[in-house]
């Protein structure tokens, strides 16, 4: 009998041929018919409609039968709650049937269906099954009482299902006590604070022994389980741990890394002199190793989970190098898993070896592993200072094979050596030149161009090479535009003579083409630095960086002790906390290592503090700080993701002063130094010819008014809103949309965000900052989501805006450049807002001060519009732009035309006065506006179409 | 826990579908199928998150197995779950193919209903399975009562791996001793890495409930056996010997796993490994060493570029174990490049082919002596090419089997004891093998 004739059917009318089969007197029949439903089932058939047929066949003697409708039911009882009703009688039937096996599958069955009315049904027969004499019904019923949790966990608490649960852990039988672990543990992780599993010694002694009898799963839950339990002293931590070793020898890996997380957690408390304490360190590393002999799915969550210990305990792993080279044929992803690791553990004992090894997988086949490996190499170099010297011969080995990814990925790691020893090792420099052509991604231009910048004294032709780049200035990423401006500057502070035109085509490229805040910024700090103190300038560009540290891309230490917490689980192997990947409350709880005790009368060890405090023991090395909390040098920030080999090398001589920088300078730029020559110059001893006047130009004159701050607030009044555009599209900032409008609602400038989450993970820790924009507008308060955003999930926000932030004009004006920040990464934009949103209430002018105003504008400041296709007279035309707060003092006709003079102040206390002129019957209008800053007109003039068209 | 687990061929289509967790919906195994399956480079990971839903999968000839999930689940014992599944699948119906799976569809619901519930893996042993969950469903309903009971006391028991009341009218010992050497070697013949990775297999046809106890030539166990003054077992042992070519006396074990029912925690506190076997063929134990491996065979490479169209390849294997046993099965496998335009082979033994397909020259020897060597040359043309990347040289790789343990393993006793029937450990007979197999055994050149 072949039943893989069952998925082969798929003529027409086979519903209601089932239908008769189902009906079918004979017995055979039926179950064929089953079989079919069954089939089409699971290649995703709706047979739905035959659920009253199928539940018929239920009563049977045939236990396959009766097991197949029970899978039918499972599947389609949802969505025929009425009908499923049906089959309650048969479930509360088996439940007491003699035969053990029967009284199980009812109560298992019945836990999976999800149907309210038969939930109700369920709790009799479960109180039952859960006493029952046989402990494979017990065992059962246990885990039916996590099912009913999930459906309704009020119920569970009302029934009293979760103390006989409870009692379920004395239970005689191991599966039976596994079984409750596992249950009670599910539903523990649903309410994090009700001590549901009250782990105390005795109970922990219980699972102890049931650990020793129970089937591979049954120790898994266990171990699980008591990985969550807090010992209350050392020796209590120790004698688990007795208990616990043998577990490393079985077969199961999931209960040998279920046995190495409770070890990894629990020596936490241990004291470093027990002797037990390095037995068990020993104990650890053949398990570990033996871990790499599974199948390759399993090594794969084993290096994983390695990589975690390596890091919490290097001591563990670190004469096992050896087992984690890399063979021929493993997967990709256990070659690269393995690499990492190898990384991690390199000495001086062993580099010799690592070195050989690593240059060989560089020859290989797979682009991603040769990039890794020639990247290890490169750390390698950093890490144990004795290698450094191989390490770079074997880099420039590698360059000679002119394999274009290999070159780069070597010209990157030998820009961190160079960080790493300065003034060691830069003879390689000419033949790095050599590649320059062939350079084609952006870390790696940058990588280059970082290096030509700062050894620009010994690189005669340094200037042709940044010239070369320069040409394509726009079309480079923001990486490589914000090197190349430092490594110019750099090049023209220690070459001034030759170089000033470089320097300036640069600094005018960075400051008056770029829409870029960061290079726009920098540049604007370089202009002022050389153009009022080179020696200042000198100073800060090129100051001594420090050195990077020696150990990269370890995991933040809070985030390492959360994950070892987890060990086998699959936040270990994503290294994320489940938090990032589990919806709703499960496993949002967060948890942490012991503390270390001391064993009871001052026998504390001297590094009691640092252990408790959760750091390493050995002082942990420095880390990247994470991007978590750095809003506040939101500005700071390159845009370019965070290097996994060091801080971003080529900023680090501004990277301490560079928020300062940014909040000083630029006001006395913009304001004082206009035209001024006075500054320039002074100081300027070494060269004083190479500053040309010319410097300070882009400032542009005559926004000193414009400036002027001041305040408006006032009435309520409806303005004209712009509907929503998409700001930020999710591509650009790793699924984040932000789309948006401004609005001015009662005296009130607002920003409408509407937030969209379009990647799969949870988005929280919102925070947004503007940067410097014409009229100082800021956020008057924080970004108000509260609640972290789901995938798919869209919020809006809408954000208060001042306008006493700093200033800087902006091109276009009203252009308005924002960073957000989200737990993933900072995203940047910029969008436009009508300036209509500044026109305050307090707006009305005299007649005659309107006047005078008028005249005592000069005629250049005026500047003539076309409004076209608007069709409202000029009352109509007068209300509405009363709305937005622009109001008419004045109304004249002269021969059939209207003239509406009508005034605006901003809320800097700019005012602009208008004159509209409307002849009836055309439906083009024409625009005068005045204005003491004649920069504001063309944005005003787009107010009053959006405005009046709308 | 596990939310789903999903069968599909190599086409992507479903063959099985549980679905165990609400929070997994019927679009799950579509993801899987757009996103895995029908992806268009080389997998990744065996662990892949799709929208918040994580898949772990395993490919057993061109099905794929996926469990997914949607919570934080410990992920080693997911897979070591789906291992287990195919286990049990082979068990029941042999080769785990599209045409077999079609075939048992109804037998693997069952199955899963039965091994998995709420996602919790429940008791995955065949024997236990076996007991009832057959093929006649029925069966159930002529049970007595205490065959019922005792299929579930076995189900959920201590000893879930061996039921009572087995009798056999002879009763017979299988032992097999397996390990595979692997070697990473360097050119110039330095060992890079080398371990055996070997398992003590056992076939065991005995009555009743025996107990058993299993000793081998362990490190540890022979110096504080010495130490003690206790006198050596060994010497009473009717299995020692085998074939070994060392004389080693003990052997220092890296670390070793057993099955279930070894008790691990005497293993820990006494070393000894004592236990109540499953009935049939099943795997004792596991083993790791590192030290003093036997390396049954060496080969020197030596690779010649003659300009740019022509390689020479020179490749020397040597024997090394005692003259009186004979390797089987010997091949050796050259690779070369990818603009390989013709081979031309001479060896002194055996025979050896260029095969294209697989780019490599593959030399086969049917059986060698210990301590002789042999040679093969082969000159092998070039197509120019103008590809600047060189070509990666794979390591050569070697396939063989001997008659000895290469970790220098030993079988001193395995003794049965069972109380209540009366048979006597003399009584029962007793085969012991030893195989060595290379694992992966790779030379660069």
């Amino acid at each position: 009998m072949t039943d893989s004739k069952y998925f082969t059917t798929t003529k027409k009318g086979e519903i209601f041929e089932l239908k008769a089969e189902l009906n079918s007197d004979k017995k055979e029949k039926k179950k064929e018919a089953v079989k079919k439903v069954i089939a089409s089932m699971t290649v995703g058939k709706d047979v739905s409609a035959l659920f009253p047929d199928v539940v018929n066949c239920m009563q049977t003697d045939n236990l396959e039968l009766k097991k197949l409708v029970y899978l039918y039911l499972m599947n389609y009882a949802k969505s025929q709650p009425d009908m499923a009703i049906m089959a309650v009688n048969t479930f509360v039937k088996d439940c007491e049937d003699p035969n053990p096996l029967i009284r199980a599958l009812a109560v298992r069955t019945m836990g999976c269906i999800r149907v309210d009315k038969i939930t109700e049904y369920l709790c009799e027969p479960l109180r039952k099954c859960l006493k029952d004499e046989d402990p494979y019904v017990r065992k059962t019923a246990a885990v039916c009482v996590a099912k009913l949790h999930d459906i309704n966990a009020q119920l569970v608490e009302d029934q009293g299902f979760l103390d006989t649960l409870k009692d379920l852990i004395s239970d005689s039988n191991p599966m039976v006590v596994a079984n409750a672990v596992a249950a009670l543990s599910e539903i523990a992780e649903s309410h994090p604070n009700s001590n549901l599993l009250d782990l105390n010694p005795q109970s922990i002694n219980k699972l102890l022994t049931a650990l020793n009898e129970c089937t591979e799963w049954g120790q898994i839950f266990i171990l699980d389980c008591l990985a969550n339990y807090t010992p209350r002293d050392d020796r209590e931590s120790q004698s688990i741990c007795e208990r616990v070793t043998p577990r490393l020898s079985h077969a199961n890996s999931a209960v040998v890394l279920s046995a190495v997380k409770v070890l990894m957690k629990f020596m936490e408390m241990l004291p470093k002199d027990l002797d037990y304490y390095g037995t068990l360190l020993k104990k650890l590393a053949p398990p570990l190793v033996t871990l790499l002999s599974a199948e390759p799915e399993l090594q794969y969550v084993a290096l994983r989970n390695i990589n975690l210990i390596v890091q919490k305990r290097p001591e563990i792993l670190k004469h096992e190098m050896k087992v984690f080279f890399v063979k021929y044929n493993d997967p990709i992803y256990v070659k690269l898993e393995k690499l990492d690791i190898m990384i991690r553990l390199a000495s001086q004992a062993n580099i010799a070896q690592v070195l050989a090894e690593l240059k060989e997988y560089a020859t290989e086949v797979d682009v991603d592993f040769v990039r890794k490996a020639v990247r290890a190499i490169g750390r390698c170099a950093i890490k144990v200072e004795q290698s450094a010297e191989r390490c770079v011969s074997t880099l420039l080995d590698l360059i000679q094979t002119k394999v274009n990814y290999v070159v780069q990925e070597a010209i990157v790691v030998i820009k961190d050596i160079f960080r790493k020893y300065p003034n060691k090792y830069e003879s390689v420099i000419a033949t790095l030149c050599e590649n320059l052509d062939s350079l084609d991604e952006p870390e790696a231009r940058a990588a280059m161009i970082w290096i030509v910048g700062e050894y620009a004294e010994r690189i005669d032709n340094a200037d042709e090479l940044l010239e070369s780049f320069l040409e394509g200035f726009h079309d480079e990423s923001t990486q490589v535009q914000l090197q190349l401006l430092t490594a110019i500057v750099k090049l023209f502070l220690k070459k001034p003579t030759e170089t000033q035109e470089l320097v300036q085509q640069v600094l005018s490229l960075a400051t008056q083409d770029s829409d870029n805040p960061d290079l726009r910024d920098r540049g604007y700090i370089y202009w002022r630095l050389l153009s009022t103190d080179p020696v200042a300038a000198k100073e800060v560009v090129l100051a001594e960086k420090p050195l990077i540290s020696e150990e990269t891309d370890l995991i933040e230490p809070t985030l390492l002790e959360e994950l070892i917490c987890h060990i086998g689980t699959l936040a270990s192997v994503y290294h994320k906390p489940p938090s990032a990947f589990v919806e709703g409350s499960r496993g949002v709880m967060h948890k942490r290592l012991p503390a270390r005790t001391g064993s009871g009368e001052g026998t504390e060890s001297p590094d009691v503090g640092n252990v408790a405090g959760g750091s390493a023991p050995e002082a942990a090395p420095s880390i990247i700080p994470s991007q978590g909390d750095l809003l506040g040098d939101l500005l700071n920030l390159d845009l370019a993701p965070p290097t996994t080999t060091g801080p971003p090398p080529p900023t680090s001589g501004m990277q301490m002063g560079g928020m300062d920088l940014l909040g000083g300078g630029l006001d006395s730029l913009l304001g004082g130094d206009i035209g001024g020559s006075p500054a320039m110059g002074a100081g300027f001893g070494a060269a004083p010819a190479v500053m040309p006047a010319s410097l300070n130009a882009p400032v542009g004159g005559g926004l000193g008014d414009l400036f002027d701050l001041g305040g408006g607030v006032g009435m309520p009044m409806g303005a004209y809103i712009p509907p929503k555009t998409v700001w930020l599209p999710a591509m650009k900032a790793k699924g984040l949309e932000i789309s948006g409008t401004f609005a001015r609602r009662a005296g009130v400038i607002q920003m409408e965000l509407v937030l969209t989450n379009k990647a799969m993970s949870v988005m929280t820790d919102f925070a947004i900052q503007f940067n410097r924009n014409s009229f100082g507008l800021a956020p008057a308060g924080p970004l108000q989501v509260l609640t972290p955003l789901g995938p798919n999930q869209t919020i809006e926000v809408s954000l208060p805006l001042s306008t006493v932030g700093p200033v800087m004009k902006m091109d276009p004006l009203n252009n308005l450049q924002v960073a957000v920040k989200n737990n993933i990464d900072v995203f940047y934009f910029s969008c436009q807002y009508p300036i209509s949103m500044l026109f305050v209430e307090d707006g009305k002018m005299e007649r005659q001060v309107f006047l005078a105003t008028w005249k005592d504008i000069p005629n250049d400041n005026e500047s003539q519009f076309q409004i076209q296709d608007c069709h409202l007279n000029s009352d109509a035309a007068s209300n509405k732009l009363q709305g937005s707060n622009i109001f008419t003092i004045a109304k004249r006709t002269v021969e059939g035309q209207d003239m509406l003079y009508m005034a605006i102040k901003l809320s800097n206390g700019i005012w602009v006065l208008a004159e509209l002129k409307m002849q009836a019957g055309n439906p083009n209008y024409t625009i005068s506006l005045k204005c003491r800053a004649p920069e504001v007109s063309q944005c005003v003039f787009q107010c009053y179409e959006a405005v009046l068209k709308n | 826990m596990i939310g789903g687990l999903f069968i599909y061929n190599h086409k992507g289509e479903v063959l099985i579908s549980r679905v165990y967790r609400d929070d997994i919906g019927r679009n799950a195994v579509d993801a899987f199928r757009v996103n895995v399956i029908h992806a268009r480079q080389q997998v990744r990971s065996p662990v892949t998150n799709i929208a918040r839903t994580s898949f772990f999968h395993v490919k057993r000839s061109n099905i794929w197995l996926a469990a997914v999930t949607k919570q934080n689940v410990n992920a080693a014992m997911v897979f070591e779950f789906l291992y287990k599944m195919c286990d049990v699948m082979a068990s029941y119906f042999g080769k785990i193919s599209e045409e077999n799976i079609k075939n048992n569809f109804v037998l693997i619901y069952e199955l899963l209903d039965e091994i998995l519930d709420f996602g919790y893996p429940q008791n995955s042993e065949t024997g236990a399975l076996k007991t009832f969950i057959t093929q006649q469903g029925i069966k159930g309903q002529f049970q007595t009562k205490e065959e019922q009971s005792q299929i579930t006391s076995q189900v959920t028991g201590q000893i879930g791996w061996r039921r009572e009341g087995i009798k056999y009218r002879r009763n017979e010992l299988f032992l097999d001793v397996l390990e595979s050497v692997n070697l990473l070697m360097s050119p110039q013949g330095q060992v890079l890495s080398a371990h055996v990775s070997g398992r003590v297999v056992m076939k065991s046809y005995l009555s009743g409930m025996p107990e058993c106890k299993f000793g081998m030539n362990d490190k540890i166990v022979i110096d504080k056996a010495g130490k003690g003054g206790v006198t050596n077992e060994a010497g009473k042992s009717d299995l020692g010997g085998g074939g070994s070519t060392s004389g080693k006396q003990s052997i220092a074990i890296d670390d070793c796993t057993f099955n279930q029912c070894v008790r691990l925690s005497k293993f820990d506190s006494e070393r000894s490994i004592s236990f109540i076997p499953p009935d049939g063929d099943y795997e004792l134990m596991r083993y790791r060493t590192t030290k003093d491996i036997i390396l049954p065979f060496r080969v020197i490479p030596l690779v010649r570029e003659v300009g740019r169209t022509k390689l020479e390849v020179k490749v020397v294997i040597k024997s090394n174990f005692k003259p009186s046993l004979l390797a089987q099965k010997i091949e050796v496998r050259i690779p070369t490049p990818l603009n390989t335009s013709g081979v031309q082979v001479i060896c002194m033994k055996g025979k050896a082919k260029y095969k294209a397909s697989e780019n490599a020259i593959v030399w086969k020897i049917k059986r060698m002596a210990g301590m002789k060597e042999s040679q093969i040359s082969a000159e092998i043309e070039l197509l120019p090419t103008n590809d600047k990347k060189k070509w990666a040289r794979p390591p050569i790789s070697m396939n063989f089997e001997v008659p000895f343990a290469p970790s220098g393993l030993k079988v001193r006793y395995l003794k049965v004891f069972e109380s209540k029937l009366n048979y006597s450990d003399h009584d029962v007979v007793k085969w012991v093998r030893y195989i060595g197999r290379s694992g992966i055994y790779e030379t660069r050149c």
